[in-house]
């Protein structure tokens, strides 16, 4: 039943990194850059729930709970969905003609302005994030089992995502706008496609994701610093990379496997180890397939 | 429909473009013809907006759209079907030819739109549900021109349709081009293969290093010496 129990912790944890690869995915396919701030994002995103839960209306049960968690979330959401527009308008976007070296080193001076802001404001100190699931969850098998509410609401929140941004990437006008962009850039213009707008709506799509990735990582991990979310946003990066980057449901596909690895190493090999492991197949998935599990092998066009 | 007037295009140090002139009248099919480097291509990206022009101006239907951005254009009534075809290769034919139509709204007129392309280039309706990267050249080119022709254009520029295409295909080009003419869209095209083009365009401009070398009935200039012996290889 351990396995089992370990499995069930890595989808968790790998759904959260699959919400965090798809910020990464999404920007990578349409903006063609790596945008190493989203990582932090998820930070803030944390933090203001945090500020949330503990400031507003005192403890409360059942349905007002919920509400309560719904509006702290949302209002997260919509902090950091302006935040990552912002940050695409002042930072990146002087930038589109710049080298591709210019824009990463500019990622990343923004992801240590972000951490710099956080640790000027909460300082350095971790604060205890208390759950945002207050369900216990569920034990099978006469009690082998135990399946926490933390994994069980992650995994279905990461499922809802996922088909949602399926639906939207497909059948809606905007959706569409952004699959043409990230293929043909100047073919969009000529088909009236607004590219700096579209750019900006997956900023604020990536970003709005980033803070209930937040939240259901420091539900489970409630140490909440200014760094929580470098590591994450590192892993989930590699995520991204190891599904295909640029592909949604790669980015699903790396999550999940990048968690599940993770926790196995964990718990079968040595906590100290297993973010080197995770890394190691990493460099053995690139060796092998370097455009990642579902990658598109890029043509040159004749 | 469309006049060029005193344009220059800089890229860097390097004028692409040194005050180039022309007009467009509605109903004409107009050739521009010139060898590799000698500003065709900048031509028609500077007139659909994805490059800024230092000076001069570009008046589409008496309206200045010099400073209009790209996106903008489409809706004005004029497309652009790119040099190299630019399809959206991941995408099926079918949502190719939507994309089209991104600006459009009416969803009947956007499938009398559909209709009237696939009743164009019916090997499209063949394919419809393909990735328009596995099509053939030529059933790319097409693709492009039923793309453009779904945003219901006024006027069309064709960059090069026939590139790289074998002579059957280029053939057909050139006919489509013809009917795409009869069925009232004014076109401005760019091309290498000057006999072809002077063959369906009403007037033609000669494009030499960034400056209009010639310009005159298409039939004309097919019997200019000069233009035989630079661009028609007699």
């Amino acid at each position: 039943m351990g396995f089992l129990t370990y499995l069930i912790n890595g989808l968790s944890l790998g759904s959260v990194y699959a919400i965090i690869a798809l910020g990464y995915t999404m920007v990578y396919g349409i903006a063609k850059m790596l945008n190493f701030a989203h990582g932090d994002v998820i930070m803030i995103g944390s933090y203001l729930v945090f500020i949330g839960m503990s400031n507003i209306g005192g403890e409360q049960t059942g349905v007002m709970q919920v509400v309560k968690v719904v509006v702290c979330l949302a209002v997260s959401m919509i902090i950091c969905a302006i935040l990552g527009m912002v940050i695409e308008k002042v930072a990146y976007k002087p930038l589109r003609k710049a080298t591709n070296l210019a824009v990463l080193i500019t990622a990343i001076g923004v992801s240590y302005f972000l951490q710099n802001i956080a640790l000027l404001i909460f300082g350095s100190n971790a604060v205890s994030f208390t759950s945002i699931i207050s369900w216990q969850g569920i034990s099978l098998a006469g009690g082998a089992l135990k399946i926490t509410g933390n994994a069980i609401v992650t995994i279905i929140v990461c499922i809802i995502i996922m088909v949602a941004l399926m639906l939207f990437v497909q059948h809606t006008k905007p959706g569409q706008a952004m699959r043409a962009v990230s293929e043909d850039r100047d073919a969009a213009v000529l088909m009236g496609i607004n590219v700096n707008a579209t750019i900006s709506l997956t900023f604020i799509i990536g970003s709005g994701l980033a803070a209930i990735a937040g939240a259901l990582l420091c539900s489970s991990y409630p140490a909440l610093t200014p760094y929580t979310g470098s590591m994450p946003g590192i892993k989930a990066f590699t995520a991204a990379v190891f599904g295909g980057i640029g592909s949604i449901p790669g980015a699903l596909i790396g999550g999940l496997l990048l968690g599940i690895i993770e926790i196995l190493a964990k718990a079968y090999i040595s906590s100290q180890l297993a973010d080197a492991i995770v890394f190691a197949v990493l460099i053995i998935v690139l060796l092998v397939k370097p455009t990642g599990i579902l990658g598109k092998q890029i043509k040159e066009k004749v | 429909m469309l006049e060029v007037k005193d344009l220059v295009v800089n890229y860097g140090m390097i004028q692409a473009l040194k005050g180039i002139s022309f007009e467009v009248n509605e109903g004409e099919v107009i050739a521009l013809i010139g060898a590799n480097g000698a500003g065709k291509t900048t031509t028609l990206q500077t007139i659909s907006g994805m490059l800024s022009p230092t000076s001069g101006q570009v008046l589409l239907k008496g309206q200045d759209i010099t400073k209009i951005p790209g996106h903008k254009i489409v809706s004005l009534g004029m497309a652009h079907v790119p040099e190299g075809r630019r399809v959206f290769a991941g995408m099926s034919v079918l949502e190719n030819l939507k994309m089209g139509a991104y600006t459009r709204s009416s969803k009947t007129e956007i499938s009398d739109s559909l209709e009237r392309v696939y009743e164009s280039f019916p090997r499209l309706k063949e394919r419809q549900s393909q990735l328009a990267g596995t099509l053939s050249g030529g059933e790319q080119q097409m693709l492009a021109m039923g793309r453009a022709l779904m945003s219901k254009p006024n006027i069309i520029l064709m960059d090069e349709p026939s590139m790289g295409l074998s002579p059957i295909y280029v053939e057909e080009i050139f006919n489509i081009i013809q009917s795409i003419s009869k069925e009232g869209t004014t076109v401005l095209l760019v091309e290498q293969n000057a006999k072809k083009a002077l063959a369906i365009a009403d007037r033609a401009y000669v494009l030499e290093t960034g400056n209009i070398v010639l310009s005159g009935d298409a039939n004309a200039l097919m019997n200019d010496d000069s233009i035989k012996k630079a661009y028609l290889g007699e």
